[in-house]
């Protein structure tokens, strides 16, 4: 590919043995890191050293590795998923850092993102908004009528799945500097208010996510859109302002 | 052992329903009393635990992710096919359950791939009545795209993510039931052991992964929803998780695993670039519908571009070889992934590929001609009858990022290079594994109470898996068979009552586990877990890979055993057992591939014929088309575990007869 | 559930703080509209609006709401400045933040409250002193006196029965004053004064004269003052420069908040947001350094 280089790197991650106990930042040193490496990759090189020194390595979550399962989750050099635009950290690569550089590696910081280990967080919090009303109530017995029977206009289609396309991963969260979760639950109320199944239910699913992310103790939105920019999927802070007109339509029934 | 696929009596087309109708049924007060466990929270898994909880069963479900909104199935970008014939081009129940078994290489069992077919509709109904926000029309009507293997418009798509708006769909379901309180979920909990009682599966013995508290959990079935094996090979396009424990551990209590080498070699993912790599990222098929696929028809060329002294766009027209158009001129670069993989394959083995890694192997993916056709479309659709060919390319590049943008910029941020401008390189990969555990008729092992669903079992692909259909199976056994059949199953389980988790079973189980787990912490070896891995998936990739031949097999058989015997000894996992240890994971998890590769290649050493995805380089005619043996190999293999020695695996076989579809050679020429 | 969703959720926080956001951006704009008479009209004219603003009703309401308005966005900002590092109690070793969001939207808390220092030090050097200091100045005018010289009174508004009232050397009704009345009435006239400006008789509570606090004498006199003029100029310009950092961001946000957003209306509120936040503070600023540096 473009760039075959190697280079040396300095690393500063994150090391907790468990949520019950502190933390610190531990200085690690990398060599002959491949430019064409994945940023995961790279800690996949680090953990090949420390446990070939008989050393703990970093927990991290991780797994499809293509930018789609949310489950990667790394606040590098002080930017959710790193110094990339549209990508999780999975998809970030090392040809973003020069030789010699010192790269900080922090778990996501939320209260609501206990730390489990490491650089590995609970988001769990998530899917319990999602059970609150992140869903349309059918039954799945498939006899429900013609998926072609209520046409959906196509931009109401597109923006829906723009919505739809959040992957969960907490960047949102990790990034925003009051630790809010309204661009998930935004983009969530969003896909089902775009869309005329989701119409049905859309009080009580509003009034019911808003509340249960609240209880999970996350921060309360004041726009300043950095989750937008930081989010790897591009989902559009308009979807916040959308659940802000649904809850308002909710609250007032 | 005699295998009995419960295949139902009748014409083809009503064997489902009559089958339906002749269930046993459970009412709707019984359910309650009656657990379910089900492993994996995939398409398959999260589909079959929402319609059971919905049912009113209790549902325990259990993944190994943070989140069942994690599974692999999300990374499934093309889409899902189903015989709705919205486009009208001739689609119908027949034509999907037709093209399935042919694509297939008649490999697959005709009732089940029928049944899909049916049920393939309301897949869809069911999902846009959840709010999966499909692809539609300006009309607003759902839109359709071509995929491989296929004639026809019948996949559903929403742009590169269909696979993740299907889960989230099946996942909003499961939530749904979560917060009813009908499904009960253990996240970051990894299925060990399968329990068995008086024969039936009746429990598991999970690790919790963030204490590694080793858990019982009683049920009065079990299923199993835990995906493909494509890990095995270590690079491959599956997550960095999946893996073959459940399905390879209920193997290892009776279940017969079926078919292993059928495994399914993605032709278009982007090439290895080193030693460090830990996954292959696919392209989505969908992108055969406007690339060309191509490698230099100069060997001197291909030598350059290696060398980095040409670039592809420099390789006049006349001096490229578009293989798959020359050799399957009627479906061209939409050929089904089996073939396409291997003239990759090919062509890059003859000298002409195009990468510069150690194995040379790539090939390129060119957008070229789509820009241009689809330019001039766009140009003349506003009304611009003399676009200049700037005005063209413009607008061509625009049509391509409208339709595949993210998949260009996904294939930008990785390799550093523009597709818009230049080739996009690609070479096959692992991908998807036909192979499994083996089902009956009703999704159920050789274990009674045992349902397996989704990639895990054996049953709807045969030797080679169409694009867009792994979507459709995972969907239609979770929602729409294990329903019916597990109900039929329970049915004589009302009055079983609670399983206690104290059975002596449970603790046997508990304590293999315990045992294995303490084992690798107190090894003491010197290698990583990846280190064996990495060894394992180059000895697959080299020797049971796209290509194979007897002498490579048996050398493969021999040399896993070796690696076996050697990872036993020398492999080092740090940490304990009671925390977040994923070493400790990885180590557990390549135990099993390290059996079950062992077991795919005396598969594929056992079928002296090449069919799908199995290619056995010794059974091809002059062309290099695969050539089947339906005399003898028109059938299922069956391996029986018969303890550790994997070698003495022993070898059942299903019949395969086919009533409805007349078996010919695969031609898409 | 609806009553407290409204009061209590995190949307419903963003609501208040966006409507009693834009509540204030109007009332901004009325002040506007009249201090810039400092600029652009006379002393006369500025004294009447004020004691218009000070008298009529509907103001009252109004300054009322106001207030609330400013108490509600400051309890609202400050909870939510709690709550929201409440969320996040152990921070990053490393943030960049400016590379997702702006300056001003990260620090609308220490924008906010020293907004709310300025207004406390502006209604103390205006409106206390306007209601409360007994030396407040009242509007005075020179006269012909009776011996042909000229002599300096109080002028009484419209309402006034008398329209001027003597006034002693510090301008003010003055005890000596109204003690030489009281004398040369032989008690008939016991005069007091209340609310700063209107003298009354004690004996039958007749009005004899109200006079107008001069409220632009002591804004040029600030601006004007030798010795903190310049520091008060310069305070206020720099309050004024925070005022626009907190709209910057503040102005559009609270649509946003609001949800009122679409892909036509989203640009023209952010434009419209950005030269709101610059040119009001801007104007509002021009006048003391127009009264410092250049009204004569």
């Amino acid at each position: 590919m473009a760039s075959k280089k190697n280079i040396n790197i300095n690393l500063k991650i994150w090391r907790q043995k468990n949520g019950n106990v502190k933390g610190q930042l531990v200085d690690y040193k990398l060599d002959n890191v491949s430019t064409d490496s994945s940023f995961l990759e790279m800690l996949d090189q680090l953990n090949e050293q420390l446990v070939s020194q008989k050393q703990e390595p970093v927990a991290f979550d991780h797994d499809c590795r293509e930018g789609i399962c949310g489950s990667c989750s790394l606040f590098i050099n002080g930017r959710a998923h790193g110094p990339d635009t549209g990508i999780t950290t999975c998809q970030l690569h090392m040809r973003m850092f020069k030789d010699g550089d010192t790269i900080y590696v922090e778990p996501w910081r939320s209260r609501a993102f206990p730390i489990i280990k490491d650089l590995v967080v609970d988001r769990s919090a998530f899917d319990r908004i999602q059970q609150a009303g992140g869903f349309v109530s059918v039954n799945t017995s498939g006899r429900t009528i013609d998926a072609n029977t209520i046409p959906v206009p196509k931009e109401n289609a597109d923006k829906a799945f723009e919505a739809a396309a959040c992957i969960g991963c907490g960047a949102c969260v990790a990034t925003c500097k009051n630790g809010s979760a309204m661009l998930f639950v935004g983009a969530k109320v969003s896909q089902y208010a775009l869309l005329p199944q989701g119409k049905v239910e859309a009080t009580q699913r509003v009034m019911n996510m808003v509340r249960q992310m609240d209880e999970e103790g996350f921060g309360n939105c004041t726009n300043t859109g950095a989750c937008e920019i930081e989010c790897p999927k591009g989902i559009s802070l308009e979807n916040i302002a959308r659940m802000n007109r649904e809850y308002l339509k909710a609250s007032l029934k | 052992m005699k295998l009995d696929s419960k295949i139902p009596e009748g014409h083809i087309s009503e064997k489902w329903t009559n089958h339906k109708n002749n269930l046993k049924l459970v009412a709707p007060n019984n359910r309650p009393k009656i657990d379910i466990i089900v492993v994996g929270t995939g398409l398959a898994g999260a589909s079959a635990a929402a319609s059971l909880g919905e049912m009113g069963y209790n549902v325990k479900a259990f993944c190994f992710q943070d989140s069942p909104r994690r599974a692999h199935s999300i990374a499934a970008q093309g889409g899902i096919n189903a015989a709705k014939n919205y486009q009208n081009d001739g689609d119908s129940v027949y034509r999907l359950f037709y093209d399935t078994i042919k694509g297939g290489d008649y490999r697959a069992r005709e009732a089940n791939v029928h049944r899909l077919a049916e049920v393939s509709g309301n897949i869809i109904d069911q999902c846009v009545a959840q709010g999966v926000p499909f692809a539609r029309e300006y009309g607003g009507m759902l839109d359709n795209r071509s995929f491989g293997g296929t004639q026809v418009q019948r996949t559903f798509y929403a742009a590169g993510q269909t696979g993740q708006q299907l889960l989230l769909g099946a996942y909003s379901a499961l939530s749904r039931q979560i917060g009813l309180g009908r499904v009960q979920m253990f996240n970051r909990h990894e299925m060990m052991d399968l329990v068995k009682v008086d024969g039936k599966a009746r429990g598991i013995i999970a690790r919790n992964l963030v204490t590694g508290e080793i858990e019982r959990h009683s049920a009065h079935a079990v299923i199993i929803a835990s995906g493909g094996y494509g890990n095995v090979y270590f690079l491959s396009t599956n997550a960095m998780g999946s893996n073959v424990t459940a399905a390879w551990k209920v193997h290892k209590q009776g279940a017969l695993f079926s078919n292993p080498c059928f495994v399914q070699i993605h032709p278009t993912c982007i090439p290895v670039h080193g030693t460090n790599q830990s996954k292959l990222t696919l392209m989505s098929e969908s992108l055969r519908n406007s690339g060309r696929i191509w490698v230099p028809k100069k060997k001197e060329d291909a030598e350059a571009i290696r060398a980095g002294q040409l670039k592809p766009t420099q390789i006049a027209e006349e001096d490229r070889d578009y293989f798959l158009e020359r050799r399957y001129p009627a479906f061209g670069n939409l050929v089904p992934r089996d073939v396409a993989s291997r003239a990759a394959k090919e062509r890059c083995d003859a000298g002409y590929g195009i990468e510069a890694n150690d194995t040379n192997e790539g090939v390129y993916l060119d957008f070229s001609t789509e820009i241009q056709n689809k330019g001039k479309q766009a140009a003349y659709a506003s009304g611009n009858h003399n676009p200049s060919p700037e005005e063209i390319t413009r607008l061509g590049k625009k049509w391509l990022e409208e339709k595949y943008g993210n998949l260009f910029t996904m294939y930008q941020k990785i390799t550093d290079e523009n597709p818009y401008e230049t080739p996009m390189k690609i070479y096959p990969a692992v991908h998807y594994t036909m192979g499994g555990v083996w089902v009956d008729y009703n999704l159920q092992s050789t274990i009674p109470g045992c349902f397996v669903a989704g990639e895990a079992n054996f049953s709807d692909h045969g030797a080679n898996r169409l694009g867009a259909s792994a979507l459709m199976q995972g969907l239609a056994d979770g929602y729409f068979v294990l329903p019916y059949t597990v109900s039929n199953y329970l049915a004589d389980d009302i009055r079983t009552g609670k399983i206690s988790t104290s059975l002596p079973e449970f603790d046997e189980a508990e304590k293999r586990v315990k045992d294995q787990i303490n084992s690798f912490l107190s090894n003491n070896g010197t290698k990583t877990v990846d280190y064996f891995h990495k060894r394992l998936g180059l000895i697959m990739w080299n020797k049971v890979g796209m290509g194979r031949n007897e002498q490579g097999l048996k050398e493969a058989i021999s040399e896993i055993d070796a690696l076996r015997a050697e990872f036993y000894k020398d492999v080092f996992v740090p940490g304990s057992a009671d925390e977040l240890n994923q070493e400790l994971e990885k180590a557990l998890r390549v135990a099993d591939f390290l059996e079950l590769g062992q077991l795919m290649a005396m598969d594929a050493l056992e079928r002296n014929e090449s069919c799908g995805g199995h290619f056995r380089e010794e059974y091809q005619d002059a062309e290099g088309e695969t050539l089947r043996d339906d005399e003898n190999y028109a059938f299922v293999s069956a391996w029986e575990y018969k303890g550790p020695d994997i070698s003495k695996e022993e070898l059942h076989k299903e019949e395969l007869k086919y009533e409805y579809i007349k078996i010919a050679a695969r031609n898409y020429k | 559930m609806a009553k407290s969703a409204l009061l209590k959720s995190s949307i419903a926080k963003k609501y208040w703080m966006a409507l009693t956001g834009l509540f204030l951006c109007l009332f901004l704009v009325g002040h506007l509209l009249g201090n810039l008479q400092l600029i652009f009209s006379d002393a006369k004219h500025f004294n009447d609006y004020a004691l218009f603003m000070t008298t009529n009703p509907a103001v009252k309401i109004l300054s009322y709401l106001t207030y609330i308005s400013i108490i509600f966005h400051a309890v609202d900002g400050i909870l939510l400045t709690v709550q929201n590092k409440a969320a996040r109690p152990v921070g990053y070793a490393k943030v960049n933040a400016s590379a997702s969001s702006s300056l001003a939207s990260r620090n609308m808390a220490v924008l906010g409250t020293l907004i709310l220092v300025f207004i406390v030090t502006h209604m103390a050097n205006f409106w206390a002193r306007m209601h409360f200091d007994e030396n407040m100045p009242i509007v005075v005018k020179e006269i012909n006196g009776g011996m042909g010289g000229k002599q300096r009174v109080a002028v009484g508004t419209k309402e006034s029965p008398n329209p001027y009232f003597q006034i002693d050397e510090n301008g003010r009704f003055g005890t000596k004053i109204l003690e030489d009345i009281k004398t040369q009435s032989m008690g008939q006239y016991d005069l007091a004064v209340r609310d700063l400006t209107t003298v009354y008789n004690k004996k039958d509570g007749e009005v004899i004269f109200i006079g107008q606090k001069d409220l632009y004498k002591i804004t040029i006199d600030l601006f004007k003052d030798k010795k903190w003029g310049m520091a008060a100029t310069g305070l206020y310009v720099l309050a004024m420069l925070v005022l626009a950092f907190h709209l910057l961001h503040g102005f559009q946000s609270a649509f946003q908040s609001m949800g009122v957003t679409s892909r036509k209306l989203t640009p023209i509120i952010k434009t419209f947001g950005t030269a709101f936040a610059i040119l009001v503070p801007a104007l509002f600023a021009a006048i003391p350094v127009y009264i410092h540096f250049f009204l004569k």
